[in-house]
């Protein structure tokens, strides 16, 4: 597992529910994922190319994006209101960026593709070239998933070349 | 709580929310008008914010980085290009230093890292404003004059 790849995310995750939704967050399981990922409700999926190489999903069962998008709009909002998609939407901008800022700033360069609701049930799965994890986020509101899934493409380019010159 | 911040005339200031995202644009807002701040416009791109700078005028333009059709950084510089005076005060989830030295190249006049924490922002736009700006204790804008 690349942790210098995922603590980022982990601690972008962490500090932006903290922010945005001002409360105490603790990180309850995580886990490697081993067969297809499985999504528990609303989720959005962001891909990132470039010397890293991955996608994070931003998860969140129904009754809590609810619930989160309500503790943000300051107004109740209900599952299927369009608020709740424009809040996970935001959420998902929020940790990425915190977490690219990171990285670019250790020097690595890629690019973000814009984010995209996720709507399959399953299907997305690592691979040996990719480490996936998956983790909770506990807060008062509910738990927020996050599954992040990638690999260093620079050094595997390396390795390659290294492979190559032997 | 905070102050209730004007300009010098004593009528409130007048801001530019620029964001592609809707529920960002509503947050920031939502602050603005904790601070006394009176909306001008809001756009959802850049290509906007520049038309949306030429019709309003506003005091400070909050822009934010990465939107479809015309990011930020690049409406920021085209709007100081006309409006020399402009103010405009990039607001970003990406807040790595290429990025800030970039916009700041272009004559932004500074960088909110999002999420934004209202105390932040108040400070920075009391910044940005330097004596354009006061600060009154308890006071809607309009009310001094």
């Amino acid at each position: 597992m690349k942790m210098e790849l995922i603590q980022p995310f982990i601690n972008a995750a962490d500090a932006v529910l903290a922010e945005t939704l001002q409360c105490q967050t603790s990180i309850g399981d995580v886990n490697m994922e081993e067969e297809a990922y499985r999504r528990k409700g609303t989720a959005v999926l962001i891909s990132i190319h470039g010397d890293i190489e991955g996608r994070v999903i931003l998860d969140i069962d129904g009754k809590t994006a609810a619930a989160i998008a309500t503790a943000l709009a300051g107004e109740p909002v209900s599952e299927s209101d369009q608020v709740v998609k424009e809040t996970m939407f935001e959420l998902a901008n929020l940790i990425i960026g915190n977490a690219v800022t990171t990285l670019n700033d250790q020097g690595f360069r890629f690019k973000i593709e814009p984010p995209q609701l996720h709507t399959d049930a399953q299907g997305i799965t690592g691979n040996e070239e990719t480490e996936a994890l998956v983790m909770c986020l506990d807060t008062p509101s509910g738990s927020v998933y996050l599954n992040i899934a990638m690999h260093y493409n620079r050094r595997r380019k390396t390795e390659r070349e290294a492979v190559v010159g032997r | 709580m905070f102050d209730t911040l004007v300009r010098k005339d004593r009528k409130a200031i007048r801001y530019l929310v620029v964001d592609d995202s809707v529920f960002a644009r509503k947050n920031i807002i939502k602050m603005l008008e904790q601070f006394g701040g009176e909306l001008a416009g809001e756009a959802g791109d850049g290509c906007t914010a520049i038309t949306e700078y030429d019709r309003a005028k506003p005091d400070v333009v909050l822009m934010d980085i990465t939107m479809p059709q015309m990011e930020g950084i690049e409406a920021a510089e085209k709007i100081i290009r006309n409006h020399p005076e402009a103010r405009v005060i990039m607001v970003s989830s990406v807040g790595y230093q290429e990025n800030i030295v970039a916009a700041l190249q272009k004559g932004a006049k500074h960088f909110v890292q999002k999420p934004v924490k209202p105390e932040v922002l108040y400070e920075v736009i009391k910044y940005v404003m330097g004596e354009e700006a006061v600060s009154m204790q308890g006071a809607a804008a309009g009310d001094a004059q």
